[in-house]
């Protein structure tokens, strides 16, 4: 494992409305954390798609959002390297259009991205904004605990034969096409509407995610543990993750623990 | 008739419910207000010369700075000094003097278009607009587009802009008279898309932008610039900043307040003021003698402990004020809540570049502490979680002055501080009102 983890952030200058950003930070610090070099690209939209090992793509309003796909259809890089192995999270807008088709700014179609077989077309109801529990689905990847996020959406997605689920909603709304799932899934391409940033919040996800980026047969490794191909682990501290957890789901579906104590004032 | 019901209704709620300490009363009558005669604002603005401030930062601060330029000859002026920036604080601000000639009313983004067509401002100022409270307003470029449709249909008014800022430009643009500010943008990610044509602009290092798609959507010729310079030598050297006017006029803005952004606004307001009859100098003269807006800025004593209180609520915001504190090395208190009026999703925290406080003793508090913890852990920051903020403002202090003697010498610019390290305190909306709440001003040494 000598070359660099290259981790790109997928248009910022569009698709960095909601702290997205954050997942691209998480992804490299870990990286680093477990020994590995990492290359960071903030990857603008006026610029070739650099070639990376994961992708992580994030929310952004209309306009832009029909840009960003417009955009990377034309450069191809990121399906090129989707179909030959690269990860891609995709979150939100990025979601929608790394799907089949998905709404403009007036409702009507677009063609996406095609990584995923999802289609989203804007929604009926008033928009989806709140905090989101999700159980990962039995056949989502990995063996991921409770996923929490915030969702900020206007469109309801539908999912093909071709994906699988991310998770089963118990708390807010996720795809919201009535199935009670929230994001897909397909090979090494995960799309959500999880915002929080989703990783911040998931750090178990993180460590899928550069699984897959690290080996060619992706071994989980749990936090903290030995990694299995021989790279020691950094012991690093996701006690600050874990409060978090904590706090945001005892805020939403509740816990043993109970609900968060009131403040004094 | 009508009128001086709504005014008596709102005076009358207003007085209840301060001498019931809910809150300062201002929200509740002018609602009452608004119930007995829905015309109220326009009623009560109808023979007054009014000017509207809004936009997503320095709102309240330049509300306040216009304020004191136009009563600068003595003119008795009204405004919702409160920050109170819907139409019920504003009919309760109005209500409240009814004989000022002229009134200057901070304007939520949203309520622009109907308060313009309710007030018939002489002057509108439009400071900037960025992403602030996702979850419950709109898309800045939408608002942008509703601003520019409102403009258009208010040809009285002189509209005072931020040239630097693509979305005000687009919305400014509508209207039949403007006065171009280059103001400045620090953040300029949510100004990308081209509000014009949906191409991309381009920045260029001195601030100037253009679409590059070329739809000939550019920045506009500025009638002034905000410029910046260096004073003294040394550790004692200072920023000073100066209005350069197209036409050769140059003005020096002194002001009490801090930071590059409060001089922006002064520009913008002074320019206002100009526009509404008051000379730049007299203006500015005005204004350099505000040190302290809604209890931001100024020493305070919270805990026992001396603190500078700070505002921000969102990633521009955050970009200016980290400029501001960056230069400082003394601790630092962040407090952050997602309560209605600060929107649900803290996400934004991950836009706002807080590596550049990796050399400071850092204290994370507030509802969402660990929101904010998890941040300051992926941006290398090092630091203290308490979810208490009074008791975060304690253990900054007992940290920043046991762990370094040296600090001491280092506060030049500093001069109040004779009784021990100043805490910074920084907090969004209801966080900031909380330990504002609970503080008393500082003796001034």
């Amino acid at each position: 494992m000598t070359a660099p983890v290259r981790i790109a952030v997928v248009y910022p200058d569009l698709l960095g409305t909601y702290g997205d950003g954050g997942n691209g930070l998480i992804l490299a610090r870990r990286a680093e954390w477990r020994g590995f070099e990492v290359v960071l690209t903030q990857a603008p939209s006026d610029a070739a798609l650099p070639e990376s090992d994961i992708y992580c793509l994030g929310g952004g309003e209309d306009g832009p959002q029909v840009r960003a796909a417009r955009s990377l259809i034309e450069d191809g890089t990121l399906a090129r390297r989707a179909a030959t192995g690269a990860v891609v999270l995709a979150v939100c807008a990025g979601y929608q259009i790394v799907g089949k088709e998905f709404p403009g700014a007036d409702g009507s179609p677009h063609e996406g991205v095609g990584l995923l077989d999802i289609a989203t077309s804007k929604g009926t109801g008033p928009r989806a904004v709140g905090e989101v529990v999700g159980e990962p689905s039995d056949d989502a990847p990995g063996a991921l605990p409770t996923l929490t996020g915030f969702e900020n959406h206007g469109g309801q997605t539908t999912l093909g034969p071709g994906v699988t689920p991310l998770a089963r909603v118990v708390y807010g709304v996720g795809n919201g096409d009535g199935s009670g799932t929230e994001g897909a899934v397909s090979g090494r391409v995960i799309g959500t509407y999880l915002h929080g940033p989703l990783l911040a919040r998931n750090p178990a996800l993180a460590d899928l995610l550069l699984d897959w980026a690290l080996t060619e047969e992706p071994p989980h490794v749990p936090c903290g543990g030995p990694a299995s191909d021989g790279v020691a682990v950094a012991p690093f501290d996701d006690s600050a993750a874990a409060a978090l957890r904590e706090e945001r789901l005892a805020a939403t579906i509740g816990s043993r623990r109970g609900r968060p104590r009131r403040r004094r004032r | 008739m009508r009128v001086r019901l709504a005014v008596f209704t709102t005076r009358a709620v207003n007085a209840t419910s301060r001498r019931l300490g809910r809150g300062r009363g201002t929200v509740a009558g002018g609602r009452s207000g608004l119930r007995v005669d829905p015309q109220l604002l326009q009623h009560l603005t109808a023979s007054q010369e009014v000017a509207l401030v809004t936009g997503t930062n320095g709102k309240t601060t330049t509300t306040r700075l216009l304020a004191v330029a136009l009563g600068a000859g003595g003119v008795t002026v009204v405004s919702n000094e409160t920050g109170s920036n819907m139409p019920p604080g504003h009919v309760a601000a109005l209500a409240g003097n009814r004989r000022a000639p002229r009134a200057v009313l901070e304007v939520d983004e949203i309520y622009l278009p109907r308060v313009l067509a309710a007030t018939k401002p002489a002057a509108v100022v439009l400071l900037n607009l960025s992403r602030d409270q996702l979850d419950r307003t709109n898309e800045v470029r939408m608002v942008s587009g509703h601003w520019r449709a409102a403009l258009a249909a208010a040809p009285h008014a002189t509209v005072i802009a931020n040239a630097d800022d693509p979305l005000v430009v687009w919305a400014a643009g509508a209207a039949a008279q403007v006065r171009w500010v280059g103001a400045g943008l620090r953040w300029q990610l949510d100004a990308v898309g081209c509000p014009s044509c949906e191409g991309r602009i381009a920045f260029d290092a001195a601030g100037s932008w253009a679409c590059v798609t070329g739809c000939g959507f550019v920045r506009p010729d500025l009638l002034v610039t905000l410029s910046t310079g260096q004073d003294g030598t040394g550790d004692a050297q200072s920023t000073t900043y100066r209005g350069e006017w197209a036409d050769g006029r140059s003005e020096q803005i002194r002001l009490l307040l801090p930071g590059r952004f409060n001089h922006s606004n002064a520009l913008m307001a002074a320019v206002a003021a100009e526009a509404m009859g008051i000379a730049v100098a007299d203006g500015l003269a005005a204004m350099a003698e505000v040190d302290e807006v809604a209890g931001r800025f100024t020493t305070r004593l919270v805990n026992g402990v001396r603190t500078r209180l700070m505002l921000a609520k969102n990633p521009a915001g955050w970009s200016e004020l980290l400029e501001l504190v960056g230069r400082d090395d003394g601790p630092i208190v962040i407090s952050i809540n997602a309560r209605t009026a600060d929107g649900a999703d803290p996400s934004w925290l991950w836009d706002v570049p807080f590596d550049r406080l990796t050399s400071r003793v850092v204290v994370a508090t507030g509802d969402r502490c660990r929101d904010l913890s998890v941040r300051l852990h992926y941006a290398g920051v090092a630091h203290v979680m308490e979810s208490d903020p009074l008791e975060a403002v304690r253990i900054a202090h007992d940290h920043g002055h046991g762990d370094n003697g040296e600090h001491e010498h280092e506060h030049e610019h500093d001069h109040n501080d004779h009784d021990g390290e100043r805490v910074d305190v920084i907090g969004n909306y209801t966080a900031f009102d909380e330990l504002l709440r609970a503080s008393v001003p500082a003796r001034v040494g």
